[in-house]
């Protein structure tokens, strides 16, 4: 079900953009910060509000990577894992996050804080390697850097 | 020299402190057309990685009344490639009036940004720097009382590194999956909403004021005479000092390796280099030490300046495993719509993963070489080719590596 936030704010997204079509990524991020991911049942919702078929907007979620169609964590944590955070040490930044979260890929933690997804290139391969945790960078990361990140996050 | 990255100009203040605008007040008392030649005389060519010459580019949308569209490329996601996003943190003003000026320039009334959606931060500067435009009466109707109307919106992508190429780009703003279309028609004529459309990178439009302000002709004097002008590269891997780096174009290699990276890593020797993102062909240290960094001495060696996303490589880095990683990414990215590279990525990235497992026969590095070679230039987009182009280069220079493969012995892997 599409939250209080998004029904009383999708009209002025919309109108921020001259044609209604610019507008359906910044609705979906909105619908995602709402409700975590985004349902079937959110699309159909968002269908009759701003009167798209299903159908595309369903074909446009399903397109790009950065919308969840399951739950995640509440950090849903992103790893990049190309080239140059490959040769910079991503391999022991995952391998710290499944042994230390219990979790794998896709897979949210029992606490439901955390979920990890591996990722392409961040655009940030100077400071490799690179995880995004939500909205936020964390760059020239090691494991011991993420303990500390990840022991801050619980006690928030 | 720096033009760009010369001084951090974060916000309005300091860049009009510091000469800013004063470009955009210049060029609205020219005609649109001097400003396109201005620009034709500087040389500059796109910073996204095609290098198509900018001037020539706005020179081609029609001379007419109808509506015209100005898009900037923030898409910023071929590997190695992170040189735009410092432009954002350092000097996002300087994209602003680029696009005011490209604006003018084509006749343009509306421009987008299309921004990569990691860049939640960077779109949100973006966002306030427009506003301070707006603000101080650079961006919106009546531009300095010059009867001159813009407006820049911000549309934000959501992981697709297709969505950094052109048509793409624009099927995305259109609030579509981001599929690239099949040209011509070209932009120039066809673009965003039908609309003749001119799309920049970033690093391009935010060289257009220092134009502007220097003069084409002083512009094309920067750099080498093909190859003019500053560029800006980021670079990653193993060297002392990685980062993002404005030079004048022609620097060697070897000086740059040495002076302003400062050397590789203790106990790493440099094996390869990447020049311009991960889609060109990879060239050896040796190689490397005899180029200069600009478009034609790196198009000699057999590769190209792309994005400037220099991805250095040492000797403990397997190759097989470098381009394992590359050909998974372009697998992953490839949006389906050509057999041959819908198929080809497939393939060659199971190929890889079996070769790099041991699990393959000398015959199929033939094989890996000529399913690159078949996909080239046979697509909508040049996606196919940015993979086939490392593929080629890798196993024409490596083979060794990749036999060792077959033979289990690679002495990297097993560490
Ligand atoms: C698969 C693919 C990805 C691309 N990604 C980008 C990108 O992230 N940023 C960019 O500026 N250009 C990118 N390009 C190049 C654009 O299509 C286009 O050439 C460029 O934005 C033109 O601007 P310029 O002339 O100022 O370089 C990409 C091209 C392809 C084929
Ligand atoms: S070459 Fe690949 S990415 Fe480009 S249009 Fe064809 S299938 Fe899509
Ligand atoms: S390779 Fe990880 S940020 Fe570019």
């Amino acid at each position: 079900m599409l939250g209080e936030k998004i029904k009383k704010n999708y009209k002025s997204i919309v109108e921020k953009f001259e044609k209604k079509e610019s507008a359906l990524i910044s609705l979906l991020y909105e619908i995602q910060k709402e409700n975590n991911y985004i349902s079937d049942g959110d699309i159909s919702e968002l269908s009759s509000l701003i009167d798209m078929p299903y159908s595309r907007i369903k074909s446009v979620l399903t397109f790009y990577t950065m919308f969840n169609q399951k739950k995640t964590g509440k950090y849903h944590i992103q790893v990049c894992r190309n080239l140059s955070c490959s040769m910079s040490g991503a391999r022991n930044i995952i391998n710290f996050i499944k042994e230390n979260l219990k979790i794998n890929e896709h897979e949210v933690s029992d606490d439901g804080l955390f979920s990890y997804t591996t990722v392409e290139c961040l655009g940030a391969c100077g400071s490799s390697p690179v995880v995004m945790i939500n909205d936020t960078y964390y760059e020239n990361m090691d494991e011991k850097k993420l303990r500390e990140l990840i022991d801050k996050l619980r006690k928030e | 020299m720096k033009i760009i990255l010369e001084k951090e100009l974060f916000d309005i203040k300091t860049y009009i402190t510091n000469g800013g605008y004063n470009a955009i007040k210049k060029a609205l008392t020219m005609t649109p057309q001097s400003v396109i030649d201005e620009v034709k005389k500087s040389n500059l060519r796109g910073r996204g990685g095609a290098g198509f010459p900018t001037g020539l580019k706005w020179s081609f949308i029609p001379k007419d009344k109808s509506q015209k569209y100005v898009v900037c490329n923030s898409d910023e996601s071929e590997p190695g490639t992170f040189k735009d996003r410092e432009i954002i943190h350092k000097n996002p003003h300087s994209i602003i009036e680029g696009m005011i000026i490209a604006g003018y320039a084509i006749g343009a009334t509306k421009g987008y940004i299309y921004i990569r959606g990691e860049f939640v931060r960077e779109a949100r500067i973006i966002e306030k720097t427009i506003y301070e435009a707006k603000e101080s009466g650079y961006l919106g109707k009546n531009i300095l009382n010059s009867g001159f109307d813009f407006d820049i919106t911000v549309v934000r992508g959501a992981g697709a590194y297709i969505c950094g190429e052109e048509t793409a780009l624009l099927e995305s703003i259109e609030g579509k999956q981001g599929k690239p279309r099949i040209k011509p028609p070209f932009p120039a004529t066809k673009g965003l909403f039908s609309s003749p459309t001119v799309i920049n990178n970033v690093e391009t439009l935010a060289a257009v004021p220092y134009i502007m302000i220097m003069g084409g002709e002083k512009y094309s004097r920067i750099g080498k005479e093909k190859s003019s002008g500053t560029k800006l590269f980021s670079v990653s891997g193993p060297v002392n000092k990685p980062g993002v780096y404005e030079i004048e174009l022609g620097l060697s290699f070897k000086d740059f390796l040495e002076n302003y990276l400062m050397g590789m890593k203790d106990g790493v020797k440099l094996k390869a280099v990447i020049v311009g993102g991960s889609s060109v062909p990879v060239i050896t240290a040796d190689e490397a030490m005899k180029v200069n960094l600009d478009y034609e001495s790196l198009s000699q060696a057999g590769t190209m300046l792309g994005s400037g996303g220099m991805i250095i490589i040492g000797d403990n880095q397997c190759m097989v495993e470098a381009l394992y990683i590359l050909a998974r990414f372009y697998h992953h990215e490839s949006c389906g719509q050509c057999t041959p590279c819908r198929e080809g990525t497939g393939w060659i990235y199971k190929l890889l993963s079996e070769i790099l497992s041991g699990k393959c026969k000398e015959k199929d590095i033939d094989l890996l070489y000529e399913i690159a070679e078949n996909m080239m230039g046979r697509t909508i987009c040049p996606l196919a080719d940015a993979l086939s182009m490392p593929v080629m280069s890798f196993v024409k220079k490596f083979r060794n590596e990749f036999d060792k493969h077959i033979e289990g012995s690679c002495e990297i892997c097993q560490r």
